[in-house]
């Protein structure tokens, strides 16, 4: 191996000085014909010819896992190994009958240093570095790091994790997919994005290796056709797409579907919209004041992910009622508002409930405005379980949503109720909601009967339709 | 130093010039596209009449809707029917 100086033909050991049993072999090397290797210390051991390794060239080249490892080459390949201090096989292998009398028969060696936790990025980018097409970026050294990150305008306003090739190349083990892999175009600009640029962002977000195959399925999923991201940027309104995990995923990489499931403190929930978010900032180009031009904006626009709780949930989950199978998981990315509570802590019959809930979902838009925007409904444990013990399953409670949903003309046209705002004379009763405009899903603590509606944006083929994807695991 | 990898599309946009203004409208063909908000029609009859007093000959183009991007087809017919075009944003 030209340029490490392994030879092609004869005995090799590789060591390190901060072993014991590379201590107590020492002695032996003077008497072994052996090209030896110290991974820590050139000078070690002493007395003896040793080629310095502090580089672990040789090491990773060999594939040396232990040390001491003693090896023969013949013809440029390896035909005998072995590892810690071994004497019979040492002396098999070196072809000396003697060879260690005054050691003990065995003893184990160490971890070789290419496994050392303080050079492990180094082995990785080494090992794996060249599967890395983005563009690198040198930060110069007096410049601080969270501060270069937002002045190249990654961020979207709150400190990102830089992107390091060590850092994304751990990202990308989150997922079997090649990091060249194009996962989507992404608007607003119709970028391709890889499953690289996808990990980088993911980086950037603060999420864990195991979040990403749920980010790169968001991502397939806003960037489809039907969601239309470009849409829900460039809109005036201020909703921004948010993602629904359904299945077992969720709760094996902990997305909180629990207690404030919708707000901060879970690692998951809070970075793996916040990814979504930075891919069409980053990749696709849509950055506020630019082509995102909300009036107002909301807080969830940093991201917003939550988790149904299916485990919980007394009804039939969310995505099997959208078509997913049992047991798979999935995404589903909806144009989302910030959500707003609904109280109701004294109905304790599904029509009086179902009652307030409506109440609530008719405020979303405009109470006089029907047929336009889509809206999610979160409905907590103590709220569910009213609808559950009097036997109503997830179609019967939609079912009655929609008919107390079912709003009469007088109410809705324009100048009704002191009010301009309203539909352009209307002559018959409206569905607040279009088909399939309003989702329910369960989540939220044991305690409190509140619920919370998610606004949303223009539904349907004029504006956004939620889109569900299953995702793909590593 | 740090390395870090470049989380965008690594596309640095070339800068783009502005069409040269015409000196006069009058024999020029003006687009006029509503991107169909309501009312954007109210002024963009108003610009028509106006144009037309000025010796433009005017066409008019509407987006299916305001939601989406323009089709690239009626952005190429309108590149190709027109000199100049005004696009009516309103509410």
């Amino acid at each position: 191996m030209p340029g490490v100086g392994i030879p092609d033909d004869g005995l090799v050991v590789v060591l390190k000085q901060d072993c014991p049993t590379c201590r107590l072999v020492a002695p032996v090397l003077d008497v072994l014909d052996a090209t030896v290797f110290s991974q820590d210390d050139p000078a070690f051991p002493p007395g003896v010819a040793v080629r310095d390794d502090t580089a672990l060239d040789a090491s990773v080249a060999l594939g040396i896992d232990v040390v001491p490892t003693l090896l023969r080459r013949e013809g440029g390949r390896e035909t005998a190994r072995t590892e810690g201090w071994d004497r019979e096989r040492w002396r098999e292998l070196a072809g000396v009958a003697d060879l260690g009398a005054e050691l003990p028969e065995w003893k184990p060696g160490c971890g070789s240093r290419t496994h050392d936790p303080a050079v492990a990025d180094e082995m990785l980018v080494r090992a794996r570095g060249h599967e890395l097409a983005a563009r690198r970026v040198e930060l110069a050294g007096l410049e601080d790091e969270a501060e270069a990150l937002y002045d190249r305008g990654w961020t979207d306003g709150l400190p990102v994790v830089a992107p390091t090739p060590p850092r994304v190349l751990r990202m990308l083990a989150g997922t079997t997919r090649a990091p060249d892999e194009v996962v989507a175009v992404v608007p607003p600009n119709l970028v391709p994005a890889t499953v690289e640029k996808v990990a980088i962002n993911a980086v950037l977000a603060g999420c864990r290796p195991e979040y990403l195959p749920v980010v790169l399925a968001a991502v397939e999923a806003a960037c489809s056709t039907e969601f239309n991201a470009h849409g829900l940027l460039a809109t005036t309104w201020g909703a921004a797409p948010a993602v629904l995990v359904h299945g077992p995923i969720a709760r094996r990489i902990g997305v909180n579907a629990g207690g404030n499931a919708l707000g901060q403190g879970t690692r998951a929930n809070s970075t793996i919209g916040r990814a979504l978010q930075l891919v069409i900032r980053n990749v696709g180009g849509g950055r506020p004041g630019e082509v995102d031009r909300a009036t107002l904006g909301q807080p969830g626009k940093v991201g917003l992910c939550f988790a149904e709780d299916e485990d919980g949930s007394p009804w039939e989950p969310l995505s099997v009622s959208r078509g997913v199978p049992a047991g798979a998981s999935a995404v589903t990315v909806f144009a989302a508002e910030g959500a707003r509570g609904i109280v109701d802590q004294i109905s304790r019959t599904p029509d009086s409930l179902a009652r307030t809930l409506a109440g609530a979902l008719r405020g979303v838009a405009h109470p006089k405005l029907t047929g336009g925007f889509d809206a999610v409904l979160v409905l907590s444990p103590e709220h569910v379980a009213v609808f559950a013990e009097a036997g109503w399953d997830r179609a019967r409670f939609t079912a009655a949503l929609d008919d107390l949903l079912l709003l009469p003309p007088e109410e809705l046209a324009r100048g009704a109720d002191g009010i301009e705002e309203g539909l352009p004379a209307p002559s018959r009763p409206r569905h607040k909601f279009r088909p399939g405009g309003l989702m329910t899903a369960v989540a939220g603590g044991g305690a409190g009967k509140f619920s919370a509606v998610v606004g949303g944006w223009v539904g349907g083929p004029g504006g956004s339709t939620p889109v569900t994807r299953l995702i793909e695991e590593a | 130093m740090v390395t870090v990898l470049d989380p965008t599309d690594e596309s640095r946009p070339a800068s783009r010039t502005v069409g040269p203004r015409p000196d006069d409208l009058a024999g020029r063909t003006v687009g006029l596209l509503d991107i169909s908000k309501p009312r954007g029609e109210v002024y963009l009859d108003r610009l028509a009449s106006l144009l037309g007093e000025h010796g433009a000959t005017v066409r008019r183009y509407a987006k299916p809707t305001f939601t989406k991007p323009m089709p690239a087809d009626l952005r190429a017919e309108i590149a190709a029917e027109c000199d100049v075009v005004i696009e009516a944003l309103a509410d």
